[in-house]
């Protein structure tokens, strides 16, 4: 299956030693942006470039892959990159999440509880989560540096003061352990809570920005709130139509052309283990 | 004393912009530094309020609990905090003190948010007040700073440095740009915010008028150097240099 062509893992192995030394300094400053240096991947900016490199830096030939694009493992960007680590190194894949030791992802957590041999890269467009409030990037990294975010709450009271609740549903930035400002990559809000004190290792991987972060094993991680307006998840008042699962991220399918909907889980893995269980438990 | 420079000397090049100033101020005092424009007052405000390291010379803050320290040789993370808390920055545009893109509430609360106050009911309790201290209407205080006039502007630009109690405020021009009606309602709110609240406040004008209603003592800068100083009055009624004679009596009287 592995194509000898490339060597293990796609990049050469000095570039793979500069991108684990980029991780092990993410690992050791929780939350803090390490720059490295990104190199072209065979797939443009914004398919998850950044994800890729910190998977073949640190996947292993007894390594089980998962891919996940959007909570699903058969959609586009999932097939292509799981496809791409099959031929580059040859280690098995899987859709299960329990089942797999390496998971890389683009706007998702699993709905499955992950462990401690579990590594998650995650794929990561903007890292900087003051960007959109502070366009010049020596002063975001100051503020960075001496821990000034008070730009973050201006940015929640100007929500809270027009819209009546904060607007933000997904990429909802989290403090790390205390000290630093994340942005935890597009995923929604709802998996938030997921990121806190998680047994797995969580990596994140910016390919054009050129910035690699992590979240160490049982890292706090909290999600930016006033006290009298609390950090919520989105709720809906619908089940899965599939498993019926009223505790998972669902999306709305829109069935035919007279509003006909129904509300399915996004995490396709969890769907079908609740469905092969038929566990239509309440 | 609150505020002590001394000596203090910056250069553009080959340019002398600020030459040799020092002066004292107290708690509760107001001075003002007037001249024509080069004459680096502008400079002189940058140097004591810590945007700008003086090529020579040392600013000496007294902290409301740690004592006199010398601005320049604390940590940048320590003069952030002392800027937000101990002092104000009034700037000429009000565009330039603002954020012009969030709401006056916003503006007014973001000092409070950046001291870590994470209580959305009180921050903006606290706007409201404060907007309404500075004669503006509270039930705009979901408008955008865009939506206001100048003068709006500069008393939001106050309210939001105010927030804080600092005890220290500079400003720069903080009247120029204003037609003379909002002027001088505007001089009226200052004089009695920094009576009433024992505000100390330095403020570069090149408006003498302004000088005469605010300020104690006064500082008349030319080429870089104190020429004169004294108190206000003094100043304006006897003045000694001939650069001063000129400057009162370029005056218009109408």
């Amino acid at each position: 299956m592995r194509d000898d062509n490339y060597n293990f893992g796609y990049l050469d192995e000095r570039t793979k030693r500069m991108i684990r030394r980029a991780i092990l300094k993410a690992v050791a400053i929780p939350g803090y942006q390490v720059p490295f240096g990104s190199r072209e991947m065979p797939l443009p900016y914004g398919w998850g470039t950044g994800g890729i490199q910190v998977t073949a830096s640190v996947i292993g030939p007894n390594d089980v892959l998962k891919v996940i694009d959007q909570g699903a493992d058969d959609t586009v960007n999932a097939v292509n990159i799981r496809r791409f680590f099959q031929r580059v190194t040859g280690v098995a894949t899987t859709e299960r999440t329990s089942e797999a030791t390496l998971i890389q992802t683009r706007h998702r957590i699993p709905e499955t509880p992950l462990s401690e041999r579990q590594i998650v890269v995650y794929q990561v467009p903007v890292p900087e989560p003051l960007q959109r409030l502070e366009p010049r990037e020596a002063e975001t990294r100051r503020m960075h540096a001496l821990g000034d975010y008070g730009l973050m709450h201006v940015k929640l009271y100007e929500d809270i003061a027009r819209y009546g609740h904060v607007s933000t549903s997904y990429d909802y930035p989290v403090m790390v352990n205390g000290r630093y400002l994340m942005s935890p990559s597009p995923i929604p809000k709802f998996d938030n809570p997921k990121l806190d004190m998680s047994p797995a290792l969580q990596l994140f991987g910016a390919g054009r920005e050129k910035r690699i972060y992590a979240l160490p094993p049982y890292t706090r991680v909290e999600s930016v709130a006033f006290e009298d307006h609390p950090f919520a998840i989105q709720k809906w008042s619908a089940r899965c139509a599939l498993c019926g699962s009223s505790e998972s991220f669902l999306d709305e399918v829109v069935t035919d052309d007279r509003g006909g909907r129904m509300f399915v889980c996004s995490d396709t893995d969890y769907c079908a283990g609740r469905q092969a269980g038929s566990a239509f438990a309440a | 004393m609150i505020l002590r420079a001394s000596g203090l000397r910056k250069s553009y090049g080959e340019r002398l912009a600020v030459d040799d100033v020092s002066f004292e101020l107290f708690a509760g005092e107001v001075l003002a530094v007037v001249g024509e424009s080069g004459s680096g007052k502008t400079t002189l405000l940058r140097l004591v309020s810590g945007n700008l390291r003086p090529d020579a010379g040392a600013v000496e803050f007294a902290t409301r609990h740690e004592g006199v320290k010398n601005l320049y040789s604390i940590s940048e993370a320590e003069r952030r905090l002392l800027a937000r808390t101990d002092w104000g920055f009034v700037h000429q545009r009000a565009e330039e003190g603002l954020r012009m893109n969030v709401s006056a509430g916003a503006n007014v609360g973001e000092r409070l948010m950046a001291l870590g106050e994470r209580h959305y009911g009180s921050i903006r309790a606290a706007a409201a007040d404060w907007l309404s201290r500075v004669e503006m209407d509270a039930a705009r205080i979901d408008e955008s700073p865009g939506a206001f006039s100048g003068g709006m502007r500069q008393r939001l630009q106050i309210a939001r440095n105010l927030v804080t109690r600092p005890r220290l405020v500079f400003m720069d021009e903080p009247t120029s740009g204003l037609d003379v009606s909002v002027q001088a309602k505007l001089l009226d709110l200052l004089r009695s915010l920094t009576r009433g609240l024992g505000l100390a406040a330095i403020v570069v004008t090149h408006d003498l008028a302004v000088a005469r209603l605010l300020a104690q003592r006064m500082l008349v800068m030319r080429e870089g150097r104190v020429v004169e100083e004294g108190l206000t009055d003094q100043v304006l009624d006897d003045p000694q240099h001939p650069y001063t004679q000129l400057l009162v009596s370029s005056v218009l009287q109408p």
